[in-house]
């Protein structure tokens, strides 16, 4: 298998606090791979040295074959990244978004025009194209902010809690979107404080206090904690912490 | 430089998509040229004056008339005795009177001195002064046309000249600081709460994780603000010229150049706040406080600087705006050129460079933590 993600000892330090702790693993082209921790473990601190947003303090990673300290710009051509805010212009219409979106990462006009149009199919919004984003209601604008974000055909999707405080019927939606993306061949690297959401993903780790201390199938990792959830997974790992919630 | 398009076309429909902010931008230099040049003037125009003459002969016709005729004044009143002045002041009916002492003919033919008391109210000291003043003028040059029927053995008269405002019109002076000021607000505050409000949507994040370059980003968020500034720039001139009658005497391309960089100086300067303010509200907070009131104050367009006490003058050299306020008097209404300006030009230059190179790197700085 083809590791899109590898990661050897990758360490970040804010003085004497260390946020990430040696971080060594892989993911796998066209994974649906869940990033999980409690606040406050390290999460947010891992996923922006891997979006090439903070240069780590020590050890190796590479994205898309990019060398993390080196080739940041290559990398930020080859990700997506969503979060939970949605991270969508509400005073700007729908086309006018992934119009925006695209141009910023260079796509050329006939481009464009056939992302767009093919996104708005997809998504069932052509009628949307003229609204401005404000009026959607929130489950529409979050399916709208992952389909932007995958807008310049990156090899990797990056999403930050996608569906907090989101219904579960459109959170079931939603996941249906990221399945459909992941059989195009898309590495899904997402994190989330849904324990059903971790039983999607093909493999999940559990970062406690700056370190992975679990990763594996989420079949594997309750057979191995002897557990009948993730729920009860996380908890038996999460609940050792020492780190508060910041 | 497609990409740099997009962004700037797209921060463009921000602004024109935002009635109250349009409103203001575009509203506010329009409300404040005609506030300034109407109502905030120390101007006197058509002041009501009380005239207590004891001596009623051909001179003091002649000197009553004189002023009655200019268009500052109008003789509202005559008043037989002092009770009667008083009188009239406390009701409000005039502002100022003039008394011509018994004999005052006379007194003048035989002595070559005579003597005429102004009294003018003042409860507001400046319009005080300058309604003495203005009278004293018109009697100086009364004396000035008789001066070959009464010729004094030595007379020494000070002729005073009002240089580049002989009118002592209000708008010259208050319309460099209302350029100033509302560039500086559009400026300053339109762009610091604009980045900040990127960030508070979550848009910044995904701009940072994608190629594009922060610094883009930056003279994207600067670029409508700077041609806002400069059409703003354009209707403040053009209602200077058309509505308060005021001549652009310098050149208009020095005037423009140093616009420029006082335009970029003041947006590095929201480029700056937007590092620190967590949240839109702050950010306008932080530029109301801590740049609306020193340019109102500090520039020198409301009080004049060299009566200010050493500290708030010291204080006043860190201020953009005075150095640029005094460029703009220079050029619009004194008509100078770069000779006499070039000194504050470079300070202006200095403060932009500087302010510029600091606010990209904590900006730069602040994307990476």
């Amino acid at each position: 298998m083809e590791a899109v993600i590898s990661t050897n000892k990758l360490t970040k330090r804010f003085g004497q606090f260390i946020a990430a702790n040696e971080l060594t693993f892989d993911v796998y082209k066209g994974e649906i791979f869940g990033f999980l921790g409690a606040n406050g473990a390290g999460k947010t601190t891992a996923m922006r040295m891997l979006c090439g947003l903070s240069i780590p303090s020590s050890g190796a990673a590479t994205i898309a074959g990019f060398d993390v300290y080196k080739q940041t710009e290559q990398i930020k051509k080859n990700i997506g990244y969503m979060s939970q805010k949605f991270s969508l212009y509400e005073d700007l219409t729908v086309a006018e978004n992934i119009r925006f979106y695209a141009g910023i990462y260079g796509l050329k006009i006939p481009e464009i025009k056939a992302k767009t149009i093919e996104l708005l199919e997809r998504l069932g919004m052509m009628n949307e194209a003229k609204k401005l984003v404000r009026e959607l209601p929130l489950g529409w604008k979050q399916k709208l902010a992952f389909s932007v974000s995958l807008v310049h055909s990156p090899k990797i999707v990056f999403l930050d809690e996608p569906t907090g405080g989101v219904d579960p019927v459109t959170r079931r939606q939603f996941w249906d979107l990221i399945y459909y993306a992941a059989d195009s061949g898309v590495t899904v690297f997402v994190t989330t404080h849904y324990m059903d959401e971790a039983e999607y993903c093909n493999r999940v780790s559990i970062m406690v206090d700056g370190v992975i201390e679990a990763l594996d199938s989420p079949r594997n990792l309750k057979r191995q904690f002897e557990v009948d959830s993730m729920e009860d997974v996380f908890y038996k790992l999460a609940r050792n912490a020492k780190r508060a919630e910041q | 430089m497609r990409q740099l398009l997009t962004f700037i076309r797209k921060e463009f429909k921000h602004v024109f998509r935002d009635k109250k902010t349009l409103l203001m931008l575009f509203g506010m230099p329009t409300a404040q040229i005609i506030l300034f040049g109407f109502a905030l003037t120390n101007e006197i125009k058509n002041t009501s004056l009380g005239i207590m003459d004891l001596s009623k002969d051909e001179v003091t016709r002649q000197i009553i008339r004189k002023i009655d005729e200019s268009k500052y004044f109008e003789v509202k009143m005559y008043l037989e005795n002092e009770r009667g002045i008083e009188q009239a002041f406390k009701r409000d009916q005039i502002r100022a009177a003039v008394v011509f002492p018994a004999n005052f003919a006379q007194e003048l033919r035989h002595s070559n001195k005579s003597q005429i008391q102004i009294i003018a109210d003042a409860s507001d000291p400046n319009a005080a002064t300058s309604i003495t003043n203005y009278l004293t003028n018109i009697i100086n040059e009364y004396q000035l046309q008789q001066k070959s029927a009464l010729v004094a053995p030595m007379q020494i008269i000070p002729e005073v000249r009002m240089l580049y405002n002989p009118e002592l019109k209000g708008a010259p002076n208050f319309v460099p600081g209302v350029i100033a000021l509302v560039l500086m607000l559009v400026c300053t505050m339109m762009s610091s709460v604009s980045i900040v409000k990127e960030k508070e949507l979550g848009t910044m994040e995904i701009l940072l994780v994608s190629p594009f370059k922060p610094i883009y980003i930056i003279i994207s968020k600067l670029m409508p603000f700077l041609i806002i500034s400069i059409f703003n720039l354009m209707i403040i001139l053009l209602l200077s010229v058309t509505l308060l009658d005021l001549e652009i005497k310098g050149n208009i391309i020095l005037l423009l150049i140093a616009s420029i960089l006082f335009i970029v100086t003041s947006l590095s300067i929201g480029l700056l706040i937007s590092t620190t303010a967590k949240t839109q509200q702050n950010a306008m907070m932080i530029s109301l406080m801590g740049m609306m009131l020193p340019t109102m104050l500090l520039t020198g367009f409301m009080f004049p600087i060299e009566n200010m006490p050493l500290i708030l003058r010291i204080l006043s050299n860190i201020v953009p705006s005075r150095w640029f306020f005094i460029i703009i008097k220079n050029v619009m209404l004194k008509g100078l050129g770069i000779e006499s300006i070039w000194k504050e030009l470079l300070i202006l230059t200095f403060m932009c460079f500087s302010l510029l190179t600091l606010s990209i790197r904590k900006f730069k700085i602040r994307l990476q933590e």
